[in-house]
């Protein structure tokens, strides 16, 4: 019992992180129809952003209490994401807006191998150990160890999660997104600025996955710079089995994706006798992917578009 | 044309050396391949490693020693067959992927190279050896251990460590005997050489008594840990084994401290390096690694490469460079004894080596694996990996503890 609820506190914390990451995926999904490819490298340039920040205040021996420096961190990888974010929307994909949509997605993945490349070159090869700013206290909840960075982690993505809501259903703004998202044309027609906009659903999800790359790297205690691949990949899965352009659907996937890893490598080998083991923890993971998308094809929350459409 | 090159050739060797005649030097010399007025023989080198990636670390260590070797070899103006050579070294990145490798090897093969140091990784170590064995170019490795390698029969494939065989049933024996282990949980990497040495260990802990309750699966890329490790942690280990590199065993180590693991952890030669103290912080405290090897501070002449590593590239040997060092200056000595650069005239001389090492005694057995390799046991204490047990090595520094 202990062990159930060890996996399912380990799968919610990875899963709200995946929920941030998949966040910035759908949402540019939901407006541009472009799938980001490049949206994990956001994350790993916030990670390494961060943790280079961090690792100069630590050094600087000013003797700052640790939560100060880990927002300073975030201060810093925030805007360096946006920048990057509204670079990337600048020069590689408003250029290519109207293009076949081929021609966006494969700029994405080139984006995305140039973003990993000029990190290698900044930041080197090497992985790096996240320095133990907070000293990392362990709860024990009905035999499971929490610690409270999970608490935070948690935390932190939902208070996120909820103020993106807020902005997409409460303002102007939000309202222009959804707006754009249902049609761009008559949205354009009625005087929203479809590039602000997009360049906003762009820099929101950067500031998510500069979030998100802090949250990973200090959680798993590592930062290199190929790490977005695949947090970007398993993000992505995310956003499409909850739905992709759905952002409650993003936040379900990432959660429900986080927990069926954790489940999957925990009980997949009691499961098949031990004829199946952890080694298929993303074998797992992405076959659930396939059932879901098999029974609901626009995933779990999307809704069904009409083939004439 | 040619005839005059090697007359010049010829008369610098003899006003260098003083000792050879023309007539001589012309039969045993090959053709020199360096540009005219360049009268030395040039001899390249390859060393293959991950140059990029998570295990860039340990593959520029192994470069890094390499390059010292050729350097030093420079320096001591070693003559070959009677004319002067220079050593040059031809660094590739096989990324630790199994699929370069044979790509890498073949680049190295068309470059025509005189011998390869490399490849790092067992897993790309084997299928590289069928291209270097196909172009007839000795290959050592300097750090592969599974024991396919040298299995396959291929006369140019050597090593100069101890393999997993070897390795593995120390450790294992170790965990049942000196740890007194009754429940072991093992985790791999899925790699040739992870899986590999992890099986032995297996095999050899049981057949000393010790239960394995759970078997895991990770990758070499992996950084999160915490569903097996929940895993493991419900089947309540005394030890747990880890078949891997360091870049998993320290964020490993950080996540079981955190999900408050406190079994023995053990790992093999992979994360025997400085670079996990780094990437484990304090979590590595009291760890227990294997190393197919004296530690350098026991090696006959490990001082004073340490010293001399450390000036060079201003920072610690990481793992195999003394192993590296050693390869290179094997195909020197080889060369020396066969008066021939040629592959083909130095692969039998290289067959029945006899030479003393940084690392110690270096001879190799029919296979081509080395005679007589050493294993140390290491723990982790206080940044350090310290010395607690050397089992198996020839000559007294082995037996001393």
């Amino acid at each position: 019992m202990d062990i159930l609820l060890q996996q399912l506190v380990n799968g919610v914390t990875l899963g709200s992180i995946y929920a941030l990451v998949a966040l910035g995926y759908t949402m540019v999904y939901g407006i541009v129809g472009l799938i980001n490819f490049a949206h994990g490298e956001l994350v790993m340039v916030g990670a390494l952003t961060a943790l280079s920040v961090i690792q100069a205040l630590m050094a600087s021996g000013l003797g700052l209490p640790p939560v100060v420096i880990m927002m300073a961190g975030l201060l810093v990888a925030m805007p360096v994401c946006m920048l990057l974010a509204y670079a990337m929307e600048r020069i590689a994909y408003r250029p290519l807006r109207g293009a076949p949509r081929l021609a966006p997605l494969i700029t994405a993945i080139g984006v995305s191998i140039v973003l990993q490349n000029v990190a290698m070159l900044f930041w080197g090869r090497s992985y790096f150990s996240f320095p133990g700013v907070v000293k990392v206290t362990t709860y024990n909840l009905g035999g499971a160890a929490v610690t409270d960075q999970q608490i935070v982690i948690v935390l932190l993505a939902a208070a996120l999660m909820a103020g993106l809501l807020l902005i997409v259903h409460r303002t102007r703004l939000g309202l222009a997104m959804r707006a754009t998202a249902e049609n761009s044309v008559v949205a354009g027609l009625m005087g929203v600025d479809a590039n602000r906009v997009i360049v906003a659903a762009f820099l929101m999800g950067a500031v998510l996955a500069a979030v998100a790359g802090l949250m990973v790297s200090a959680y798993y205690g590592i930062a290199h710079y190929y790490m977005g691949f695949m947090l970007g990949l398993k993000a992505f899965t995310a956003a499409v089995l909850g739905g992709i352009g759905n952002l409650g659907g993003a936040m379900l996937g990432g959660l429900l994706l986080g927990v069926i890893e954790s489940l999957g490598a925990g009980y997949i080998g009691d499961l098949t006798g031990d004829v199946l083991g952890s080694n298929y923890q993303d074998v797992f993971a992405f076959f659930v992917l396939i059932l879901v998308l098999t029974v609901r094809p626009s995933g779990l929350l999307g809704e069904r578009i009409s083939e004439r459409a | 044309m040619t005839r005059s090159r090697f007359c010049i050739a010829a008369t610098a060797t003899l006003l260098f050396l003083g000792i050879a005649g023309c007539g001589e030097d012309k039969k045993s010399q090959p053709a020199p391949k360096i540009g005219s007025g360049a009268p030395t023989l040039s001899v390249t080198i390859g060393v293959v490693a991950p140059l990029t990636g998570p295990q860039s670390h340990i593959g520029k260590d192994l470069e890094n020693a390499v390059r010292l070797a050729a350097e030093d070899a420079n320096a001591a103006k070693i003559s070959i067959g009677g004319g002067p050579v220079k050593f040059q070294v031809m660094a590739e990145d096989d990324q630790a992927d199994p699929k370069m490798a044979p790509v890498v090897a073949q680049k190295l093969a068309d470059a025509k190279v005189n011998a390869v140091v490399g490849h790092f990784n067992s897993g790309t170590t084997i299928p590289a050896s069928k291209i270097y064995s196909d172009a007839g170019i000795p290959q050592i490795s300097p750090s592969a251990t599974n024991p396919k390698y040298t299995e396959q029969g291929f006369k140019t494939a050597f090593r100069v460590v101890a393999n997993d065989n070897q390795q593995g049933k120390v450790v294992g024996e170790y965990i049942a005997r000196n740890l007194k282990s009754k429940a072991l949980a093992i985790i791999d990497d899925r790699t040739a050489y992870g899986q590999g040495v992890a099986d032995v260990v297996e095999k050899s802990a049981t057949a000393a008594g010790t239960k394995v309750v759970a078997r895991e699966y990770t990758t070499d890329k992996s950084t999160d840990f915490k569903a097996i490790l929940t895993k493991i942690k419900g089947r309540k280990p005394d030890v747990i084994f880890f078949g891997g590199i360091d870049t998993q065993a320290g964020p490993m180590l950080k996540q079981m401290k955190g999900l408050g693991i406190d079994a023995q952890y053990v790992g093999a030669d992979g994360i025997q390096s400085t670079e996990l103290f780094k990437l484990g912080g304090d979590a590595v405290e009291g760890t227990l690694a294997s190393f197919p090897g004296l530690p350098l501070d026991r090696m006959p002449q490990g001082k004073g490469f340490g010293e001399r590593y450390r000036t060079k590239w201003n920072q610690e040997v990481v793992l195999y460079a003394p192993q590296g060092y050693d390869a290179f200056n094997v195909f020197v000595e080889a060369m020396k004894r066969a008066g021939s650069t040629e592959p083909a005239r130095f692969l039998p001389e290289l067959a029945r080596i006899d030479y003393s090492g940084i690392t110690g005694p270096i001879r190799f057995d029919e296979k081509g694996d080395i005679k007589d390799g050493p294993i140390t046991m290491f723990r982790a204490a206080a940044g350090k990996w310290v010395a607690v047990a050397t089992i198996g090595g020839p000559g007294p520094a082995a037996e001393k503890k």
